[in-house]
């Protein structure tokens, strides 16, 4: 995008905003959040991100995105995944190498049932809504 | 099919040891008994925190939150609640809970409060669309077309923002200072040059949400009519390095960094420079001077760099967590903020909690918020179910705070009145395990590594310090050398050039101060209570106890512990390394360690 106007970045940020909302509730398909900073990456988060892709191929699942962030500051339980499904309450799991992330796939994403084990409670409540 | 509820029990170490298996398996037996294992899944979760309320249940979707659950309880939550759809009141936590309300509003639960954060753990920080999408750069939006600078300024000042850097001075009065300077060109730079042994939130802060650095830093551009920005960060953070000039790159796309920013004719740009990792180029001045591509050595203030900074020329510096607070201060308001935290010091405080804690990690809370708080409802206490000692803040230049504090709200006042200080934010939990002399020698191990010998009191002041530490940690101290170190400390504190050498023998009187008997005992006594000094400890055979097994014998790395099998082992003393590996393989408590 070229560089914009005062006008062009509101209603960029509209139409971003709106997407976000959407994307929290009417969309139906599910979202893998991997906590990417230094540490996450450290604890293995790179090969949790590849067994998720792994595994979604795997069982041919089409409308599941995984996307990275930043830490989520759970340092005890690092690499940390956030799973949105529709329908489902949004969790955040702890210590996810390639097999809980196998598990996640299988388990929460497929067959809709939460993964035992792994997971924490999100730090805090966002200020921005 | 997904499931109508989810009840979640904590499986944490501190709730497991307080009846949580039990309750699981109650709660398991019940479903099936209800006949409803289709309704609801059982989950066994992390631990949540909290850790003293325990075992702690919590239901989704409706986040009911049960504390002190029993097993005896697991019928009446599955009859109650599951089938029924009514929660049970009398084991909810916030007894007033009316029914729909979840955890998040329960304050005392959710004791973080993350603005500096906001972003961290919930965008991807390598869109700046994202970025946007969460209110991102409204407040530069704000600045450049609806707010004169003194309004942003004031704005700032009434907030009642501090640097967070350490020292705590008004971010609005630095900014104030560099407006009203009159100069051809000012600057903005950003401290990144995070230094503190076990402090990382500053760069998680660029790793999640860089932007909120840019923004903050084009705010500053335009309130006091600087047109160039540095981010000063150490090399050894790749990853935020790679992230911050990305961000860069986009920020300069959209036209919200470069030339005519949003269309305006207000113009703004921001580069990195890497620091090569030295603990004093995070002081200011020596910061300038890196960044100018001398050495990076302090000079005396005043001048500040407020006014005379970055090639002589006015220069407001803040530290990332005083910029990452910026924009949210501006969009949200002076009051809004002011309304967080204590009588003195406004907002939430970035800690990196580490050490001898059971849930470590980066967390956001409000000022005023007490050590009890951090330690136990969000660290969810002492590892290993051991006994708290002490907590270390403000790094190499703090001190440490004893039990006897663990009530007092933090900020920067309360904690200097302790001894210790803010410092950046790093938390490190010790338990009775840490000996403080062994903890002190290593701070002071760093800044003497650290310092840059420009001025005599750091560099022979430390020198000399540490030795004597050493001295005393192998049980060769005597009663004079406890004067010497006070005598020194004092000395440096005062003489010193910059805050690296003045604040250095803080974590040297704080520990007198708090553990003079953990001194004397090395002194007069010649032990180590905590059991660390290597010096002054010895492994022996308990012979009453010693079977003969040869375990010991065969995991010992030097091979110093002899003897037959089935008869008493022996260690030789003078061969032993005190590595403590006997201790632990022996299974019949026949070492002893003392």
């Amino acid at each position: 995008m070229a560089k914009m106007t005062l006008e062009q970045l509101r209603e960029l940020r509209d139409s971003k905003k709106m997407e976000m909302t959407q994307r929290d509730g009417e969309e139906k398909a599910a979202r893998i959040v991997i906590g990417m900073g230094t540490c996450g990456i450290a604890a293995g988060a790179k090969e949790a991100f590849d067994a998720f892709l792994d595994e979604l191929n795997s069982h041919a699942v089409k409308d599941t995105r995984i996307t990275q962030t930043g830490c989520m500051g759970l340092c005890f339980s690092e690499p940390t995944v956030e799973v949105i499904v529709p329908g489902m309450p949004r969790v955040i799991y702890g210590n996810v190498d390639g097999k809980v992330a196998r598990r996640i796939v299988r388990e929460h994403i497929i067959e809709k049932s939460l993964v035992s084990d792994h997971i924490f409670d999100k730090p805090a409540a966002d200020i921005i809504k | 099919m997904a499931y109508k509820n989810y009840i979640l029990v904590c499986a944490g170490t501190a709730c497991e040891s307080s009846k949580g298996v039990a309750l699981y398996e109650a709660l398991e037996k019940e479903l099936k008994a209800q006949g409803v294992e289709a309704e609801a899944q059982l989950v066994k979760t992390g631990c949540f925190g909290f850790c003293e309320q325990g075992p702690i249940v919590k239901i989704l979707p409706d986040e009911s939150f049960y504390v002190k659950v029993g097993p005896e309880h697991a019928a009446q939550i599955v009859s109650e609640h599951i089938i029924k759809g009514r929660q049970v009141k009398e084991l909810l936590y916030d007894k007033d809970q009316t029914a729909g309300s979840s955890s998040d509003d329960i304050g005392f639960y959710q004791k973080q409060q993350r603005i500096v954060l906001r972003n961290c753990g919930v965008i991807n920080p390598e869109y700046i669309d994202e970025y946007i999408a969460r209110d991102g750069y409204a407040a530069l939006e704000k600045v450049v077309f609806d707010m004169s600078a003194d309004e942003v300024i004031k704005e700032l000042t009434d907030a009642g923002l501090r640097g967070r850097g350490g020292a705590g001075f008004p971010t609005g009065v630095k900014w104030g200072f560099t407006k009203k300077a009159q100069s051809d060109q000012k600057y903005i730079v950003c401290n990144a040059d995070e230094g503190d042994p076990g402090a990382y939130m500053d760069r998680s802060t660029c790793e999640g949400d860089p932007h909120s650095v840019l923004e903050a830093m084009t705010i500053a551009g335009h309130t006091v009519g600087a047109n160039q920005g540095f981010i000063y960060i150490r090399a050894e953070y790749p990853l935020a390095i790679e992230r911050l000039n990305n961000a860069i790159d986009q920020a300069r796309e959209y036209g919200l960094l470069g030339d005519n920013i949003l269309g305006s004719d207000f113009s703004f740009d921001i580069e990195l420079r890497l620091g090569a990792g030295a603990f004093v180029c995070g002081e200011e001045t020596a910061l300038l001077a890196s960044i100018e591509g001398k050495r990076g050595m302090p000079i005396p203030r005043p001048p500040f760099p407020a006014v005379k900074g970055l090639w002589g020329k006015p220069t407001v510096i803040n530290n990332v967590e005083t910029w990452a607070n910026i924009p949210m201060i501006l969009l949200k308001g002076a009051a809004w903020f002011s309304g967080i935290g204590t009588e003195t010091t406004k907002g939430t405080k970035v800690f990196a909690l580490t050490g001898k804690i059971n849930n470590s990690g980066l967390i956001e809370v409000p000022m005023g918020t007490t050590l009890r708080e951090i330690i136990y409802d969000i660290g969810g206490g002492i590892r290993g179910g051991k006994k708290f000692k002490a907590a270390q803040t403000g790094g190499p230049s703090g001190g440490v705070i004893t039990e006897e504090f663990l009530d007092i709200p933090i900020d920067y006042e309360s904690l200097q009145s302790i001894g210790s200080m803010m410092g950046s934010g790093g938390m490190i939990v010790m338990d009775e395990d840490d000996c403080m002399i062994d903890v002190t020698k290593f701070y002071l191990d760093f800044t003497v590594d650290e310092s840059c010998g420009k001025c005599a009191p750091c560099r022979i002041g430390g020198r000399t310090n540490y030795n004597i530490l050493d001295k005393i940690s192998k049980g060769q101290g005597s009663l004079e050398d406890l004067d010497t170190l006070k005598t020194l400390a004092l000395a440096m504190r005062k003489a010193s050039l910059c805050g690296l050498g003045q604040t250095a023998p803080n974590p040297v009187m704080s520990t007198i101060h708090y553990f003079e008997d953990e001194y004397l005992a090395h002194i007069n006594d010649g032990t180590c209570p905590a059991g660390k000094c290597k010096d002054l400890l010895a492994y022996t055979v308990v012979e009453d106890k010693c079977i003969g097994c040869t375990a010991c014998a065969r995991v010992c790395p030097v091979n110093c512990i002899s003897g037959e099998v089935k008869s008493v082992h022996v260690i030789d003393q003078d061969q032993c390394i005190k590595c403590g590996q006997c201790l632990t393989k022996c299974k019949f408590d026949a070492i002893l360690k003392g």
